[in-house]
């Protein structure tokens, strides 16, 4: 019986600490839909209450004078073009390595996956002046070319890591009824390493759509520049205006708030199992 | 491992040799070539590039530049602010690293429970993971301004003295951007410990109770022991990401104040991109890779190790 009542207060004290937690963690979140739904005049006088009534006027003026919807699509189009030629040659050099054996494929191996540690700020000065001779500065091609580079190490290791893992028998049971190489990789593997290509779309696709740094060299003061760089420029621009920013950060933020809530469980799984080997 | 292969060391000239049928060839190379050839032009190429600048005076545009040897390494080891950044960068890394795993495993040593409100607060804690780390810096700049709602939520509470210039002092900025960092990286290390955490079988733990362990010794010796793979990952993904650090960095102080916040990735960013040296800021590209480079592989061997001894 005290034991049992123990547990019950231990549980409750628990209960509670998580729930203050969660209040204070939830804090910053709060306070970026309650601000940018008041008009600022109202900040000074009431700046953590809720709003007395939703004013849409920030986040409206927002979206037309940033040009939020055409930053949004310059965005997706990263996202989409860089994600897709990641999995089709991601997978298919991970084929290749987890198919052979030898010290050969694993150096391959060991030369991809050492992009996972260094830092690509080496790379990025002399990829500067490659993209302008180039003529890819302004032009989201730049970025659809240096993402899948950037991203092949981590795509490889979660690739090959899954394909080991896969035993071959069907690869070559569709051997022997005559397929040949492709036909086998694009009919009978592709389809296996569904699970670990949503892992792969998840995480590449999260970190292109929120990457800063490499955009702001390539595309800033251009018109394909993408979200987080035109945020950017935005808030510089309207500093004075913080319900004007506050419209903006919240707009910007709704794109991966949705894909959020929709694929919650899928970015969990990705993010918890996607990063162990 | 045919016997070819092994005797050849795996020699791509003479590996298509093999006499022996095999139910499936060998994956060709074609397979390998497209992502090769865009690894190397992307990012192999230009960081071998890279250091090549590194020891030139190059500017990055004039087609004119010199060999300058040595000399840009030399600037940088007199140059108290590239010093400073090396230093603040390990600072920055080391605390994020391990205040989001400390964090981190609480948090999902907590919510391993069954509490009522375990779900959304999962997905609450997790939620920040996936956010925008620029639009999230802008936030919390706000947050920390003088002005702004952390002093005021201070002076509410009766913590006059709390209110501090937080981005203005390079203690108090020091701690915000780890602060801001901490936020949307804890709910990582959280769901990895998760997952760690519903790997462990539940005979294991219940074992060690009848044998009359109390929590905190089911903790000690049961449940940590068992999550020293999942530690390894988040600790040594944190120390990566960590120690390339910019977006909080860039919005939050811009390095400063004066440069108490500059670390290398803020100085390379300042020295090649706006005040155009490229050879300079190569040279600190250069030291900053093999650094990066030295405290990942210094990582993972120690806990590979730590976690081999724990079986």
């Amino acid at each position: 019986m005290a034991r049992a009542r123990g547990f019950a207060l231990r549980a409750a004290l628990l209960e509670t600490g998580m729930l203050l937690t969660g209040v204070v963690f939830a804090f910053p979140l709060y306070l970026l839909l309650t601000l940018a739904l008041k008009p600022q005049s109202s900040w000074a006088s009431d700046p953590l209450g809720l709003p007395t009534q939703l004013f849409f006027g920030n986040v409206t003026a927002a979206w037309t004078q940033a040009h939020l919807a055409s930053a949004m699509l310059t965005s997706a189009l990263v996202v989409v073009a860089s994600t897709v030629i990641l999995v089709v040659l991601g997978a298919l050099a991970a084929y290749w390595i987890a198919r052979r054996v030898g010290r050969l494929s694993y150096g391959v191996y060991l030369f991809f996956i050492a992009g996972m540690i260094l830092p690509f700020q080496l790379a990025l000065i002399p990829l500067y002046s490659t993209m302008r001779e180039l003529g890819l500065l302004g032009s989201p091609a730049s970025l659809i070319l240096f993402y899948p580079g950037l991203k092949l190490p981590l795509t490889i290791f979660l690739y090959a890591g899954f394909i080991r893992s896969l035993s071959r028998s069907y690869e070559e049971a569709a051997s022997m009824d005559g397929a040949n190489q492709w036909q086998v990789f694009w009919h009978v593997v592709l389809p296996m390493m569904r699970p670990i290509t949503g892992t792969v779309v998840i995480l590449n696709g999260v970190f292109i759509w929120n990457d800063f740094l490499t955009p702001l060299l390539y595309l800033s003061g251009s018109r394909w520049a993408t979200l987080p760089v035109v945020i950017y420029t935005f808030v510089g621009q309207e500093s004075g205006d913080m319900g004007l920013v506050f419209g903006g950060l919240l707009v910007a933020m709704t794109p991966v708030l949705i894909a959020f809530f929709v694929l919650q469980r899928h970015m969990i799984k990705g993010f918890a199992g996607g990063l162990k080997g | 491992m045919t016997p070819e292969s092994a005797s050849l060391g795996g020699r791509p000239a003479q590996s298509r040799a093999p006499r022996r049928r095999r139910a499936v060839r060998r994956v060709a190379w074609w397979f390998l070539a497209p992502a090769l050839a865009i690894y190397v032009l992307v990012i192999v190429y230009p960081m071998l590039a890279g250091i090549w600048y590194a020891f030139t005076d190059w500017n990055g545009l004039d087609p004119d530049y010199r060999f300058v040897g040595l000399a840009n390494f030399r600037r940088l080891a007199g140059d108290p602010q590239a010093v400073s950044s090396l230093k603040m960068t390990f600072v920055f890394a080391i605390a994020i690293a391990l205040l989001q795993n400390l964090f981190g495993l609480a948090l999902a040593l907590a919510l391993n429970e069954r509490l009522r409100l375990r779900d959304p607060l999962r997905l609450l804690f997790f939620m920040p993971v996936v956010l925008t780390p620029l639009i999230i810096s802008f936030l919390w700049k706000y947050i920390f301004s003088t002005q702004g709602p952390l002093n005021t939520v201070l002076a509410m509470a009766g913590l006059g003295a709390w209110q501090l210039s937080w981005l203005g002092d390079p203690m108090p900025a020091v701690a915000s951007i780890v602060i801001a960092t901490l936020w949307q990286s804890v709910g990582l290390a959280m769901v990895i410990y998760l997952a760690g955490l519903q790997s462990i079988p539940a005979e294991l733990t219940e074992a060690a109770r009848l044998d009359g362990a109390g929590p905190w010794q089911v903790l000690r010796f049961v449940t940590l022991p068992m999550l020293a793979p999942a530690m390894t990952v988040t600790i040594v993904n944190s120390l990566i990401t960590s120690l390339k650090l910019f977006d909080q960095i860039y919005v939050l102080t811009g390095g400063g104040p004066g440069y108490a916040t500059e670390t290398m990735s803020t100085l390379i960013y300042k020295t090649a991109f706006t005040f155009a040296e490229t050879g300079y800021g190569s040279a600190i590209s250069v030291v900053f890779t093999f650094a990066v480079a030295a405290v990942v592989l210094a990582a993972l061997h120690v806990l590979r190790r730590r976690e081999f001894e724990h079986g």
